[in-house]
């Protein structure tokens, strides 16, 4: 260790990893439903483009979970997000690309997707 | 990038009740799921809830399962890790609510803990330095080498007030400057991590959570006071513990966070590891440097104390791991944080090994200050089978007994030593109505005449005087006047002998006189045991009435001591009963009781 920017260099990097492990209640939660139906209509390359996109962007405030079957199983893969505010934005039929979409739209700049929700889907 | 981290508990509790076999079996099952590249499976310290391990905690979701087998791990992996779904029934009960699931922190059992000592266990991997440092580890090392001089350092640690949490609380700052003070061309920074007090094992635990916060404070230390050479003396019981600080040595050396030049600074220091073999004296400072010269274990007189004279008579400083565990975050949160926890005279947190009878047995930490009845009764979850709290013993043989009437003390330095118990390293034992307390007192001076060294006379002959005189007050031999006779020795051993471990040998004995002289004057005068524990003063006995001839006691007992014929009461031969208590446990009407 040659200096204190290599220390914090270090801690940056893992702080982005370990960011899963992070428990406060004041961070923007992506959910993505990984039921049976969700994982035959593809949930997982979004559960996973979600959470390489959000490391990419070393975004702190944001924790990725799956949770079990919403219950619109023709629309799957289902993913909700939760702001802390309450807000809660359901998107529909996603893929890895659309995941990369509402992370740099939704999540980092705080614009709704809105071709993507189950409004504008479902019509 | 995984997107769940899956935390299992290594500490010694947690592999002992088999985590080991938890953690193979998660990553064959993670594996045989196609989630090894989205899962991740890490290994940490204690997260101090011992009693229902093995323990194991999922992120992003932060789901506590406790006493986790082997073959639940299958629908862990397949329902939580693949699909989301929590496996409500193996999460810790407490955490369970109707439709929603409690954050661990929310609960009896950390709710009211404070963890500053213990910041890391449970959270990080301690096999992983940059683990440490994504939780701010180094960062206070590298705030000392670049903005403070020595004096400053010291002036922090003295200002936050702590004081020595291996049991004696000398100010460590005083401690520190002390050394400082002393010139020499060599001096030394030493970790006493030989915790030999039954029952305490948070030194342990500190060791294999979080190994490089000691190292990092070793280093603290050896800048403050001019040393460049450190020395864990380590018990050689804690293979885990001695394994994790090999580990984390070496990856400290691999990162220039120990060695020469460290943070570009002329500031080199260098750490080694010494393994104790087992000796309680050995916690003694002056006999721990001498083992650590390679000499037999045996402490000498102080002054001088190791400040001016210690390890190869240079200047040494010498402090518990979990003195060591607070100073990292002292130096980067300042004294004045530190003092805002705990009481005046006893500034921050304490951690306690809770043990014995009592609903959750493991690590807890607190402020000082807090009560015993918060420690037993919030934190502890209480006395099992609805008994009643009879004493809990602090600072192992060393301590004393802090009967039930003073539940409500808090616990810091000056407020046990007042009541003639001592905080000890941590070892905090709770014990019901069913324990006799002359019984304690004998059962830890057989533990110090077991464990005294011999070099001094009071030590060595008293104590084992002592063990006599208590084993005759056990089998109803003794006298009033042995009481008495007793008492006098115990003074006169405090008096005399050289070194800590005679000087508190005695406690367990004169706390249990304060507070329950009544128990031992029944052992001698009814000969009876007022606890029905000690097994020369019992007697078994059939009661006729209820006694329904079963002939089931009779097939228990092990050396043909109840005869009786079928359907007709049985009687014990008292002079064959060995009081083994068998018969009581079998009887299914209650009809065999013990005076």
């Amino acid at each position: 260790m040659k200096s204190l920017a290599e220390l914090q260099a270090i801690r940056d990097k893992m702080k982005n990893q370990m960011n899963v492990r992070d428990e406060s209640d004041d961070k923007i939660r992506v959910v993505v439903g990984m039921a049976t139906c969700g994982i035959a209509a593809g949930a997982r390359p979004v559960l996973n483009a979600f959470t390489e996109e959000v490391a990419k962007r070393s975004l702190g405030n944001v924790s990725v979970a799956q949770t079990g079957c919403i219950g619109i199983c023709q629309y799957e893969p289902v993913v909700e997000v939760f702001t802390p505010d309450g807000q809660k934005t359901t998107y529909v039929k996603m893929t890895a690309e659309k995941a990369v979409k509402v992370v740099a739209d939704h999540l980092v700049n705080g614009s709704v997707v809105t071709e993507y929700t189950i409004g504008s889907v479902a019509k | 990038m995984y997107r769940s981290h899956v935390l299992v508990c290594g500490g010694t509790g947690c592999t002992s009740s088999g985590s080991q076999q938890i953690i193979s079996t998660l990553e064959q099952e993670i594996a045989r799921n196609g989630l090894d590249k989205e899962v991740k499976v890490i290994k940490t310290g204690c997260f101090g809830l011992c009693a229902l391990g093995p323990i194991m905690v999922v992120y992003p979701e932060g789901s506590f399962y406790s006493a986790v087998k082997p073959e639940d791990i299958p629908e862990i992996v397949s329902e939580h890790l693949l699909k989301g779904r929590i496996v409500k029934r193996l999460l810790y009960s407490e955490t369970v609510e109707e439709d929603t699931v409690k954050s661990l922190n929310e609960t009896q059992f950390y709710k009211k803990q404070h963890r500053v000592a213990l910041k890391n266990c449970g959270v990080i991997d301690p096999e992983n330095v940059e683990e440490y440092i994504a939780y701010e580890g180094y960062a206070a090392l590298g705030k000392v080498l670049t903005e403070m001089t020595p004096q400053q350092v010291i002036d922090t640690v003295l200002e936050s007030g702590l004081r020595g949490r291996g049991g004696a609380g000398f100010p460590t700052g005083r401690k520190w400057s002390m050394a400082a003070a002393n010139q020499a061309d060599q001096k030394y920074v030493c970790c006493n991590a030989d915790e030999g007090d039954p029952g305490a094992f948070m030194d342990r635990s500190i060791l294999e959570g979080d190994p490089h916060v000691v190292l990092e404070a070793m280093a603290i230390a050896g800048y403050a006071i001019g040393a460049t050479q450190g020395y864990i003396y380590v018990r050689a019981e804690y293979p885990i513990a001695v394994k994790r600080l090999e580990i984390a040595i070496a990856q400290a050396h691999e990162y220039g966070l120990l060695g020469d030049h460290i943070f570009g600074t002329d500031f080199s220091f260098d750490i080694g590891i010494r393994l104790g073999a087992g000796a309680f004296v050995c916690g003694e400072e002056t006999a721990l440097m001498t083992s650590i010269e390679g000499k037999r274990g045996e402490p000498h007189p102080r002054p001088p104390f190791p400040a001016l004279k210690g390890l190869w008579q240079k200047p040494t400083i010498l402090n518990n791991v979990e003195t060591w565990a607070n100073v990292p975050q002292i130096i980067l949160k300042g004294p004045d944080w530190f003092k805002s926890m705990g009481t005046e005279k006893s500034s921050g947190t304490k951690v306690f090994a809770l043990g014995g009878k009592i609903h959750n047995t493991g690590l807890v930490e607190v402020p000082m200050g807090t009560t015993l009845r918060e420690i037993i009764e919030e934190i502890g979850g209480g006395i099992p089978n609805g008994k009643k709290f009879k004493a809990a013993q602090t600072g192992g043989p060393s301590g004393g007994c802090i009967p039930a009437s003073l539940i409500d003390t808090p616990i810091d330095y000056d407020s046990l030593m007042a009541i003639g118990s001592m905080m000890g390293s941590g070892g905090l034992i709770v014990m019901d109505e069913d324990t006799c307390m002359v019984d304690i007192a004998k059962f830890f001076l057989e533990f110090t005449v077991d464990e005294s060294c011999g070099k001094c006379a009071p030590c060595r002959i008293g104590t084992k005087r002592m063990y006599e005189m208590l084993s005759q007050i056990c089998k109803g031999n003794a006298t009033l006047e042995d009481i008495d006779k007793l008492e006098e020795l115990c003074y006169q051993i405090k008096a005399g002998s050289l070194c800590a471990l005679g000087q508190t040998a005695p406690n367990p004995v004169l706390s249990t006189l304060k507070y329950f002289r009544d128990e031992y004057e029944a052992h001698v005068v009814e000969k009876r045991c007022p606890a029905g524990v000690c097994k020369d003063l019992l007697t078994y006995e059939i009661d006729a009435e209820k006694c329904k001839g079963c002939t089931l006691c009779a097939r228990q007992c092990p050396v043909g001591a109840i005869t009786g014929v079928v359907k007709q009461p049985h009687v014990i031969d008292k002079s064959k009963c060995i009081k083994c208590g068998a018969c009581m446990e079998k009887c299914r009407f209650g009809a065999i009781s013990k005076k």
